[in-house]
């Protein structure tokens, strides 16, 4: 492949989305109300949506004929970029939404950056995509609010689920040897520059919502370089059983 | 990297665009939409450039196919491709289109700040497609599909969907 370096940079950003996706797809049907049962889903195809252009911008390098889904379907675990919080389980409705903001504010700062890339067509799905992540930042902010500043029971379960993703928080900020590569050529996005916007904005939103900031200096990472946690089969699994059951299948 | 934000649409065949329905409201266009950014033709061949809403909106592969079976029905082979930049905008949906929805029961976008006010909660702005009033309140601020918000109407009691400023 002549530009791997771009391949797997693409693939950092868009497994994460992949992942997430499927993460909340799973709560189709059975989220605690209805209209969060919708939102979470519309968020689900919002990231789709945005993976979908990266991985067909993805199998145009990768050539031999491959096409998004290839892309997306059939790879092995080890070959997964995603961090590790995008595939921790929704467990209850306050690390869906934990999982959700920590990712979201990230998200946002990485789109806002990117439209700055001077490769065309990165820029032109961060520039689109940005619109929509503002949209998915507000929802699990507020979600956040409510649950932080609610009842004693939210308040508890929001604060335990806050606890529980801090760790995973340091591994958004990792580069890889790749993304160094794609930093200096100007197409990559160097996201220690927005690492401290970051931990400001979700401290400022976490006392907001009267919920403790965590003091946690323990780390949980390995996601980037393909190293997943043991979720990450079981998502496989389900997300690739048609491709493995039915290689080549088309609809 | 300049950005051309007018479309460029040969005139000659903006009304067989227009026959081509926006599956998920069915009486707007795809030129009420302001989805299609090019429609040119070149040696007998239309070519169109389509850009999504929504990057997930699911309408697109639709739309994409309604397109071409629309010009071969006037004897045209149409290629279409789709585009990212520049990214679409609600601006770019026509006022008679904006009608044509609010007449539907989707409440119409209202400008960026305005948007912003309703969807916080800090003021009640989007008017009831049922009643007129603006006595209305957000339920969601996802509704039916992405590109929407669901609101209530405190007069009537009414829920409607609103479709949220993308700018
Ligand atoms: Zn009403």
């Amino acid at each position: 492949m002549k530009n791997q370096d771009l391949y797997i940079y693409i693939l950092g950003i868009a497994d994460n989305s992949l992942i997430l996706g499927q993460r909340l797809g799973e709560l189709c049907g059975h989220g605690p109300s209805l209209e969060t049962d919708i939102a979470l889903t519309n968020i689900a195809l919002d990231l789709f949506g945005q993976t979908r252009s990266y991985y067909r911008y993805a199998a145009s390098l990768a050539g031999e004929g491959k096409t998004e889904d290839d892309v997306a379907m059939l790879r092995i675990e080890r070959d997964y970029r995603n961090v590790l919080l995008v595939e921790q389980p929704n467990t209850h409705f306050g690390h869906v939404i934990a999982r959700q903001y920590l990712f979201d504010v990230f998200h946002f700062q990485l789109m806002t950056a990117l439209v700055d890339s001077n490769d065309e067509t990165l820029a032109a799905v961060a520039a689109k995509g940005i619109k929509e992540v503002g949209y998915h930042k507000r929802f699990s902010g507020d979600w956040l609010k409510r649950l932080g500043d609610g009842t004693g029971e939210s308040h508890e379960k929001m604060q335990e689920a806050i606890d529980h993703f801090w760790p995973y928080i340091a591994e958004l900020f990792d580069t890889t040897e790749s993304d160094e590569r794609m930093i200096e050529s100007g197409v990559g996005v160097d996201v220690a520059t927005f690492r401290e916007s970051y931990y400001s904005e979700v401290t400022d939103q976490l006392k907001e919502a009267t919920l403790t900031v965590p003091e946690n200096p323990y780390s949980k990472k390995g996601g980037k370089q393909g190293v997943h946690s043991e979720h990450m089969g079981y998502i496989l699994t389900e997300l690739q059983y048609m491709q493995r059951t039915y290689p080549n299948l088309t609809w | 990297m300049t950005i051309d934000l007018h479309p460029n649409i040969d005139e000659n065949l903006v009304q067989i665009l227009e026959e081509v329905a926006d599956p998920e409201i069915p009486v707007l266009t795809v030129m009420d939409m302001g989805v299609i950014r090019e429609a040119v033709a070149r040696d007998g061949v239309v070519y169109i450039k389509l850009t999504p809403t929504y990057s997930g909106c699911p309408a697109m592969d639709v739309i994409s196919d309604d397109l071409t079976a629309a010009f071969k029905k006037h004897g045209m082979e149409a290629r279409v491709e789709l585009v990212l930049a520049p990214a679409w905008t609600t601006d770019w949906m026509s006022e008679a289109g904006k009608r044509k929805m609010e007449a539907y029961g989707i409440a119409p976008p209202l400008e960026e700040t305005a948007d912003k006010d309703a969807l916080l909660g800090n003021a009640r702005i989007v008017k009831c497609t049922n009643c007129g009033s603006t006595n209305t309140r957000l339920l969601s601020q996802f509704g039916s599909t992405a590109c929407k918000a669901l609101f209530q109407c405190d007069d009537c009691q009414e829920p409607f969907d609103y479709f949220k400023c993308l700018k």
